[in-house]
């Protein structure tokens, strides 16, 4: 078998042992948290006999194994089961709130990372003069600044103040690309804000590793300009560890959004998954769990397969 | 002086005031009775309903677990989807009475214990069918199933048996309760088809609106029935959209911003704020809400009536409704009943801040010294964690070592509440004080929170329920509420209005005194 070939089939397969464990991992978790799914849904209105009828009926009586076990047999089969809460099939559900997130996070990377790797290299351009202080300075100020404050804020001034985009972000089937993309405006921009720094950071310091290299010195002295030197001989090399960050940062924009998804009503899985855990409906959570997990070792796998492929020592193992 | 008359006729014409307090009131700023009314008339002036259009309501309160089941219903957001589509057999209106709904009429028998419902004929639900008796019969059936999951529940407890009567739909209680139609105004208690029993989240009912889309945590859309049998009175709009914001910024915003018409929970801190801006009004109203710190009578320390006593004095009550609800509120008596109940007795004394008169409690409970530990959450009211603040300042200077414990909000209401015995809490309040009271100061209620079991309490409960003379039953009550705030574990500092916002285009704004009802002119 071909090397690449047997090392990815080796990650997916650790991959998915991982996703197994994290399963355990998420019923563990919610089968600890005080409180149940019956109490949760009855709320302070809950009298014991009502209770203890919920409880029956959503199968709480039952040991934990055996409904561990059933679950994962049906998601096996491809079933995700029923929301306890609300009765609702959850792979349904789960779809459009999936897809949703996955529409946020694919607009704010389109802009976050050309944008980023772009401002990297123009930083490492102009090192320690006043485009790369400022860049820093700029990228890190908002990096630095809790997410639902720039959400606030950019709410107040381009939705409230100058009327630009709305400042609620619900979406629906029914809206056309063009809606979607005023409803979603200001989410992607807090998310490009937040995400910027990290990647044009990562980015700075990879090429000015490189730059450090013999033949980069060997480029300039035969009298490439610096930004080719950089696009045609540092770049190639730093691939890797930028990748790296910017699926990190994919990941994140995936899974870790639900500050933004609150502040803008965004009806993504971040708010999903709260909604039900804090509802202990279990089969939601673990559902949830598994695609974020599987979506964060989906994202490390494809980093890993791009650095080895972007290192030919690695491509070509002797 | 001015302002103040015309907040003064505003409230007349929500029905908070009669139209004789008013001239009273009126008279007292110096103003002739010929004046007030005149004054009072062009208030009530209202602009006519306007049809059509579409209202967007801003609501916190939904999350992506709710159902459109009324049984399971507790929180805003559903509540409001079950007033879009349904009806229940009575309403309360906004002067307290009793509207006529799915009922056209209600007789009680004299010792109370039959009641019956004289059911309106030709009232369609959203399917196409008529509404029957029957129908009504199996939704009360469903509600009093002991394997229903309703929250109506403990309502029908006390009833024996319910029939259907030609139009007539009949309900015989075990011990007789003057108050039952109010009970039937519960809003878990909407008629749906067929009891909705074979399918409780189909959302078809007598209302107003039909569900065009239902997306629970994300948004609610409701079309305008054509057949609807009450179009004079109610759903002006034509579709009525409800967008769950739960946070409390981004609801603020969704209004400013035009993106809503109207707004629910608005945080006290900005509400006044939110107010000087031109394009939308603040809309608060009284409510039987209130926030508590509650005591287990029957638990160390707290079973020591002198130390509970130290503790109801120590608080400071106007400091509380000035500093936690901005002034959105009033201050309260240590017994859950306000003027908002029918029958309150207003000459009950109120019990005021004195810290000598905690001092001296405090000394003759002979505590011994070690901190009092009380318990509270971001989730036990809006500003709970800063009222316990309060509280612990008030209590130190009265010499009384209050210990604030900090718990999460996630498992407050199963983990702490009516389970630790001393924490901080909330009641949203009943449509009548026999509710409230059956409810968590009866013996033998599941949620008697503080313990409070007396049986002369409960036997005057029983009396006044089945007592029809009403001067007798405010009597009763009156003692009752004394009781409770003598001998009782309820500190009950404020009674929290309910404040919202709406934009200055939509008109008809409504207060009813009792959770939210859906009466709306658009005015598009």
């Amino acid at each position: 078998m071909h090397p690449i070939l047997k090392l990815v089939a080796q990650r997916l397969a650790l991959g998915l042992l991982l996703l197994f464990a994290a399963s355990i991992l998420i019923f563990v978790g919610t089968s600890i948290l005080p409180g149940d799914v019956a109490q949760s849904i009855l709320g302070q209105a809950a009298t014991p006999e009502a209770l203890a009828n919920l409880r029956a009926e959503l199968g709480m009586d039952q040991p934990a194994i055996t409904r561990y076990f059933n679950w994962l047999a049906g998601v096996l089969q491809g079933d995700l089961g029923t929301a306890l809460t609300n009765g609702r099939d959850i792979a349904e559900s789960l779809g459009s709130r999936l897809g949703n997130t996955l529409f946020l996070a694919f607009w704010a990377a389109v802009i976050a990372v050309p944008l980023s790797i772009f401002l990297g290299l123009l930083a490492v351009r102009y090192k320690d003069r006043w485009p790369d202080k400022l860049i820093s300075g700029v990228t890190l100020t908002t990096i630095s600044i809790p997410e639902f404050m720039i959400g606030y804020v950019l709410i107040y001034w381009v939705s409230i103040q100058w009327g630009l985009f709305s400042s609620v972000a619900i979406i629906n089937d029914s809206m056309s690309l063009g809606q979607k993309l005023n409803a979603i405006a200001i989410p992607v921009m807090v998310l490009t804000l937040v995400v910027l720094a990290h990647m044009m950071r990562m980015t700075r310091a990879a090429i000015l590793n490189v730059m450090q290299s013999a033949y980069i010195e060997t480029a300039e002295l035969k009298g490439l300009g610096m930004l080719k030197i950089i696009r045609k001989h540092a770049f190639p090399n730093a691939i890797a560890p930028i990748v790296n960050v910017v699926m990190l940062n994919l990941a994140y924009l995936v899974v870790g959004v639900v500050v933004v998804e609150v502040v803008f009503a965004y009806p993504g899985m971040g708010q999903y998954l709260v909604d039900h855990v804090s509802k202990r409906d279990v089969p939601v959570v673990q559902a949830c769990g598994l695609i974020f997990a599987a979506v964060y070792i989906g994202l490390n796998l494809v980093a890993d397969i791009v650095s080895i492929l972007a290192n030919p020592r690695l491509r070509h193992p002797k | 002086m001015t302002d103040q008359l015309k907040h003064l006729s505003e409230k007349v014409t929500k029905g908070l005031m009669t139209r004789r307090e008013f001239v009273g009131r009126a008279a007292a700023l110096g103003v002739t009775a010929a004046v007030a009314n005149s004054m009072l008339a062009s208030a009530a002036k209202a602009a006519g309903p306007v049809r059509g259009g579409t209202l967007k309501l801003g609501a916190s309160g939904g999350e992506s677990t709710n159902t459109q089941d009324p049984a399971l219903t507790a929180s805003e957001v559903p509540l409001y989807n079950l007033r879009h589509w349904g009806e229940t057999l009575v309403d309360v209106g906004a002067d307290g009475n009793i509207e006529y709904r799915m009922a056209e009429s209600v007789e009680g028998s004299a010792d109370a214990k039959q009641w019956v419902f004289k059911i309106r004929k030709g009232v369609p639900f959203s399917n196409g069918k008529d509404m029957t008796p029957e129908d009504v019969l199996m939704t009360m059936q469903r509600h009093s199933n002991e394997d229903s999951q309703s929250g109506a529940l403990g309502i029908m407890r006390g009833i024996e048996d319910m029939k259907v009567d030609g139009d007539n739909f009949i309900v015989n209680l075990s011990t007789g309760n003057a108050d039952l139609p109010y009970l039937m105004a519960d809003y878990h208690l909407m008629i749906q088809p067929g009891g909705g029993m074979d399918d409780p989240g189909a959302g078809i009912g007598t209302g107003p609106y039909t569900i065009e889309f239902d997306e629970p945590g994300v948004r609610h859309g409701f079309k305008r029935r054509e057949d609807y049998w009450d179009s004079e009175n109610r759903g002006f709009a034509e579709f009525s959209e409800q967008l769950v914001l739960n946070d409390a910024t981004a609801r603020t915003a969704a209004l400013q911003s035009g993106q809503v018409h109207m707004i629910n929970r608005v945080d006290p801190k900005v509400a006044s704020l939110l107010d000087r801006a031109p394009s939308l009004s603040v809309k608060s109203t009284a409510g039987r809400g209130h926030y508590v710190f509650i005591m287990h009578v029957d638990t160390a320390p707290f079973a020591n009536n002198e130390l509970r006593l130290a503790l109801q004095y120590a608080i400071n009550r106007q400091e509380m409704v000035d500093k936690i609800l901005r002034g959105y509120g009033s201050i309260g008596n240590d017994f859950p009943i306000n003027a908002g109940y029918p029958l309150f007795d207003e000459s009950i004394p109120q019990r005021e801040h004195d810290l000598a008169k905690a001092a001296e409690h405090y000394k003759k409970s002979g505590h011994d010294g070690s901190p009092i530990i009380l318990r509270t959450a971001d989730g036990a009211f809006p500003g709970a964690v800063d009222a316990a603040a309060l509280f612990q300042q008030s209590a130190q200077a009265a010499g009384i070592p209050l210990e604030i414990k900090r718990e999460p909000n996630d498992g407050y209401w199963s983990e702490v509440w009516n389970v630790q015995p001393f924490c901080a809490s909330y009641w949203g309040g009943r449509p009548v004080q026999d509710q409230m009271y059956s409810t968590a100061y009866l013996s033998t209620a599941d949620w008697n929170d503080t313990r409070f079991k007396v049986p002369e309490f409960d036997e005057m409960l029983l009396a006044a329920r089945a007592e029809i003379d009403e001067a007798k039953r405010k009597e009763i009550y009156s003692k009752m509420a004394v009781m409770l705030r003598d001998e009782g574990g309820l500190i009950l500092p404020m009674f929290n209005d309910f404040v919202g916002a709406i934009a200055a285009n939509v008109g008809g704004w409504v207060d009813v005194p009792f959770g939210a009802r859906f009466i709306i002119k658009a005015p598009f």
